[in-house]
């Protein structure tokens, strides 16, 4: 390993290390504009010069390696200068229209300024105006503010791997643009905002909002989708602002989708702030005392093999321990947690991402089964992305077609492939008992069918028949596309002996055999098949749940409490509370402790730190958080044929899946512009 | 002066046959296989030995530069590739050489191949040189057809594929690292170095970037032997050099010469001296546009060869001596070549990308003399803060010729400044810039 001196300290870092990334092993700072650890180097914005011993010329430390011996300056009056020019010229042809800049108060520029520029400009000439361009209906851009670091081209095309983004012209005339004017398609467009070190791209939800520092910045995690991305949201009084990504090198890296970070503004929409109870075909505005009158009443006398419960994607573990014990006094069997009818059940290997999304890193061979990650986890997809671009990772897909950004097989999409692979007379079975690190991927398109449980063990037989379990690697991952259902399986929210699975509970409410159902926060089941049964939905959004329901119990969303989410790989998360839920809504398990109450079977918990206590004993993985431990395995999934109904992807909607984004007007927007409308737009149309 | 026999050029000026007959009749492919057999390290030691320097610009020493590629072929081949962009403003050397001794280069294309185990040269040419372009397919084609280069190139059992690639016009691509992406099929760009391209060059494999003349000089020197070239010139800025005189002179010229001859001469001799007579000598731009002009004090007994030319603060660069009698706007000459870097600049580093604009704006108000003296001073400075601090050598260029103005000729923009001032009624653009000075960057 390479020892070298920066300012006169010594440091020993890895071969291959550049200048800038070892002086900050020393905690020595070097501005920079276009470096950044996760893209491609450029090395074009000069900001990051260094002296070193020997060299005629100032060094740009972000793209010069490290070599033994190496004396290296960073506090002479030549990297003085050489820093004051770089920044000099950045400013000549930038507006200095901070006061209106989104980004001022969070800008590179303005912050290197402060710290290494002049005091005053030497330019006398006109400022370059540049015209702006349409990236689509989340990026907005003022691009004369443009300092051409090129991160947006560089993550664009390599991270993202959708290349629509470069550079035209050439010296001053250079134009970072789409060349052909078109919306930016990929589903990772907005970190580019994130990137950009000024205020050339900036969101355009959040545009002339808020300023950055009047904000109240809370650490959580994302629940639109099963990844469970870091994520932190900024708030203004009662109101999310904006939501952005935190670093999180085992999950989200520091990427966040578009559908995550972009759906705030449906936290103000369709919001349930207060108790319904249906009076005469119609939903009024009622009390909480009412509304849990309107379901003693129902439930007085009535067996609990008639009443069932289903969680929705958005629900939350404490809410599902509560509704499951709640149940369970009720005497009712009838409960599911995988309301879109996933055949998952058995140890927890065989319903989690085992490997970790970190272990796509090592993979070297892998096989998607049933799912487009690009749509359904679409920062687990740019990983997968990240390790082929390394090389060496051969994957090939049985399932829908789609572009997933990077090159893959396409084996077609029907089922009996897979037994194929699982036999060993498919080609792609050698190459993944060939590889060291397989891996596959099995997604929700591929379980929640009939024949789901036959699916999941012709996944298991690959699985084994290639290697890919043994004691230190485990390549077995189950793609979830919902946040809850992880914690679901793990606090075993499917239905007891005798009990009906979601298929089960809907056929049994057609035939009235059900009379009660207790919907908490499921909204994508056929809500026409619960016949006329009494319906209580509990959520925080006035999507399709809510309107079927007789009672309407209102809950919080992800940002409104703190609550436990476990993310596709079993990672055990939390989620603060950045807002108080708007109305009379509560916290959900509060509101099924209250109905617990009011129905006389009074749960035994009175503080979230008993609810999570109670956790932990229904599953040790709840004692505590962000840890990954190896997943038990056994024997699961069915045997049998599977049918020849081709394998699709669950999501046709990248920008809606939930009734979080479904309510979001930015995400309408986005479906308008990527998915298109329902309905051709009409001349009299806006 | 250069005896003809000491010529390496004999049909610089097109009067005999280009073609392989004609080339073969001055010697061209005459015993190469003998110098192939020799083997690598013969013809690398040679090629040190003779001293001779790129005549690309920057005077690497060829020899050295050859012998960084990997002394053995791994999973990576290796490639040379000749840079025919000739774009520096007043150059006009190789496109002779490419039309009139195209063979010599194509000869040179397979020696220099070999010695560095390329089985593959690409020569990427000037998109606006057609004819030259046209003429070297041909050579290339009577190459293949005589089996001097090819399968078993020239018997030698060796096998060599030249290939011509046309440009598309942009003054970077000349540039040996954005040369290699434009060939790539990229936005010509320089790219950082290290890696240098011995190691990671062209599709990611070891490559050499010559240029044509150095190349082309290889069959000679290993015909006649190092010694021989090493003769003539002076120490270590050895051999002949082909000079592109142009400008105010009677006879405007490409001219084959030895190194270190004395400006003066070089003009006197070949061009037939400065329009007026070298009293009437302002100013000559000894190497190509990017290199600092040179007051007549300096001209009347400076050397031509990179050494004597760095001495008095300037360079031989492409050795394209641009003559400006005392007619010339010397000011306007400089901010017609700032201008060019401007158009030029590739976009990548912020230096060079806003300075280069920035510069020529400045030059264009110091034209007319409506500036300050300051801004002088703040224009030297802008030029320091550009030189040095980008990616590719572009921003050096852009930064030298305004420099070599100031050096020599401040007084004449003083009086321009003075000049604009005197006339100028109250309030017109030279006060305003005066106080812009304070406002913010």
């Amino acid at each position: 390993m390479p020892k070298l001196t920066i300012d006169g300290r010594e440091v020993e870092v890895e071969a291959g290390t550049s200048i800038l990334q070892a002086a900050e092993v020393l905690g020595i700072e070097i501005p920079r504009f276009c470096y950044h650890e996760r893209l491609a180097i450029a090395g074009n914005c000069r900001m990051c010069m260094v002296e070193v011993a020997n060299s005629p010329k100032p060094v740009a430390s972000c793209a010069m390696p490290v070599s033994d011996g190496m004396v290296v300056r960073t506090n002479t009056p030549v990297v003085a200068k050489a820093r004051r020019g770089a920044l000099e010229f950045l400013l000549i042809n930038h507006p200095l229209d901070c006061p209106i800049c989104d980004q001022g108060g969070e800008c590179d520029l303005q912050d290197e300024t402060m710290a290494y520029g002049q005091d005053r400009g030497r330019f006398a000439e006109n400022k370059r105006a540049v015209k702006d361009k349409d990236f689509g209906p989340l990026v907005k851009t003022t691009m004369t503010r443009c300092i051409h670091c090129t991160r947006c081209i560089r993550f664009i095309t390599d991270v993202a791997g959708v290349p629509e983004l470069g550079a035209t012209g050439r010296g001053e005339n250079m134009e970072v643009g789409t060349y052909v004017q078109k919306a930016l398609s990929s589903e990772l467009s907005g970190n580019i905002i994130d990137l950009c070190p000024v205020g050339a791209l900036t969101s355009k939800p959040y545009a002339f909002t808020a300023r950055s520092w009047e904000l109240k910045k809370t650490e959580s995690v994302d629940v639109l989708d099963a990844v469970g991305a870091a994520i932190r949201i900024d708030t203004r009084g009662n109101q999310v602002m904006r939501i952005l990504p935190r670093t999180n090198d085992d999950v989200n890296e520091e990427w966040l989708s578009d559908k995550s970070r972009f759906s705030y503004d449906a936290l103000l929409r369709q919001r349930l702030d207060r108790p319904y109870v249906r009076r005469d075909g119609k939903l009024v505005e009622a009390s909480w005392a009412e509304a849990f009158a309107a379901i003693v009443k129902r439930l007085k006398g009535v067996s609990g093999q008639s009443i069932a419960a289903i969680a929705g994607d958005l629900a939350d573990a404490e809410a599902m321990v509560a509704l499951k014990d709640l149940f369970e006094t009720l005497g009712s069997p009838h409960i599911d947690g995988r309301q879109d009818g996933a055949k998952l059940v058995g140890p927890r290997g065989s319903y989690i991402f085992n490997s970790g999304i970190a272990g796509i890193d090592a993979a070297d061979a892998l096989l998607l089964i049933g799912t487009n990650p690009r749509k359904e986890a679409a920062v687990l997809n740019a990983r997968i992305r990240k390790r082929w671009l390394r090389g060496g990772l051969t994957v090939a897909a049985v399932g829908p077609k789609a572009d997933l950004t990077y090159r893959h097989e396409d084996l077609g999409d029907d089922p009996a492939i897979l037994a194929a692979i699982a036999d060993g007379s498919h080609p792609f079975s050698a190459t993944l008992a060939a590889a060291k690190r397989p891996m596959l991927i099995i997604g929700q398109g591929a379980l929640a069918r009939p024949d789901g449980a036959i699916l999941l063990g012709l996944a298991r037989k690959i699985a084994e028949a290639t290697g890919m379990v043994s004691p230190e690697w485990n390549g077995f991952n189950v793609l979830h596309g919902a946040a809850s259902r992880v914690a679901a399986l793990d606090l075993g929210l499917v239905p007891g002996p005798s009990g009906h699975d979601v298929e089960g509970i809907l056929a049994a409410a057609e035939s009235g055999e059900i009379g009660f159902v207790y919907l908490l926060g499921a909204d994508e089941i056929d809500m026409a098949r619960l016949g006329k049964a009494f319906v209580v939905y509990q959520g925080h959004h006035g999507d399709a749940g809510a309107h079927r329901a007789d009672v309407i119990l209102p809950g919080a969303a992800y940002t409104e409490k703190n609550a436990t989410y476990v993310n596709t790989e079993g990672r055990v998360q939390r989620t603060r509370l950045a807002v108080f839920p708007p109305g009379e809504a509560k916290e959900d398990w509060k509101i099924l402790r209250a109905l617990s109450e009011a129905l006389g079977q009074k749960l035994p918990y009175d503080n979230i730190g008993e609810v999570r206590a109670r956790m932990a004993v229904a599953n040790p993985v709840f004692g505590g958080t962000d840890v990954l431990e190896p997943a038990p395995w056994g024997p699961f999934g069915a045997e049998g044929t599977p049918s020849s109904e081709p394998l699709v992807s669950p999501i046709d909607n990248f920008y809606m899946t939930d009734a979080i984004s479904r309510a979001s007007k930015t995400m309408a927007v986005c479906t308008a512009t990527f998915v298109g409308c329902a309905h051709e737009r009409t001349g009299t149309h806006g | 002066m250069l005896h003809d026999k000491d010529r390496v050029f004999t049909n610089l000026y097109g009067q005999k046959d280009w073609r392989l007959a004609g080339a073969r009749s001055r010697g061209d492919w005459d015993g190469t296989k003998d110098i192939l057999d020799k083997g690598r390290d013969w013809i690398i030691d040679e090629m040190k030995t003779s001293g001779l320097r790129g005549r690309g610009g920057a005077g690497f020493p060829t020899g050295l530069k050859w012998s960084f590629m990997p002394k053995e072929v791994g999973a990576r081949p290796h490639y040379l590739v000749v840079n025919a962009d000739e774009g520096e403003p007043g150059t006009c050397k190789d496109r002779d050489i490419i039309r009139h001794d195209p063979h010599k280069l194509v000869e040179g294309c397979l020696l220099a191949s070999f010695a560095m185990r390329a089985h593959t040269c690409y020569i990427y040419i000037r998109g606006e040189f057609i004819r030259e372009a046209a003429h070297l397919q041909t050579a290339i084609d009577e190459a293949y057809a005589a089996g001097l280069i090819g399968k078993n190139a020239c018997g030698s059992g060796w096998d060599f594929d030249l290939f011509l690639y046309r440009g598309a016009g942009a003054y970077i691509c000349g540039e040996e690292t954005a040369l290699i992406q434009s060939l790539e099929g990229r936005k010509g760009q320089p790219r950082l170095k290290p890696p240098f391209p011995a190691g990671v060059g062209l599709y990611g494999c070891p490559t050499t970037v010559n240029n044509v003349e150095s190349i082309a000089f290889a069959p000679t020197i290993l015909r006649r032997g190092a010694a021989w070239f090493a003769g003539l010139g002076r120490p270590k800025n050895s051999g002949t050099k082909v000079f592109c005189i142009s400008g105010h002179v009677e006879r405007p010229c490409n001219v084959e010469e030895e190194m270190g001859i004395p400006l003066r001469e070089l003009i006197e001799k070949h061009a037939g001296g400065v329009r007026g007579g070298w009293d009437n000598l302002l100013a000559i731009i000894p190497g190509g546009a990017s290199v600092p002009v040179l007051p007549k004090s300096i001209c009347d007994s400076v050397l031509m060869d990179f050494d004597s030319l760095r001495d008095v603060r300037s360079g031989l660069g492409t050795a394209a001596v641009m003559v400006m009698d005392k007619s010339t706007d010397i000011v306007r000459a400089i901010t017609r070549l700032s201008k060019f870097y401007k158009h030029e600049s590739c976009g990548q580093c912020s230096p060079c990308r806003e300075g280069t604009g920035w510069l020529w704006r400045v030059m264009e108000r110091m034209c007319t003399g409506h500036a300050t003296s300051q801004e002088i001073d703040t224009l030297e400075e802008v030029t320091r803060q550009i030189e040095g601090h980008t990616i590719c050598a572009l921003g050096d260029a852009a930064a030298w010729p305004i420099q070599g103005l100031i050096r020599s000729f401040r007084p004449e923009m003083e009086r321009r400044i003075a000049e604009a001032r005197a006339s100028a009624r109250p309030a017109l653009i030279n006060e305003s810039v005066g106080e812009a000075d304070g406002a913010a960057a």
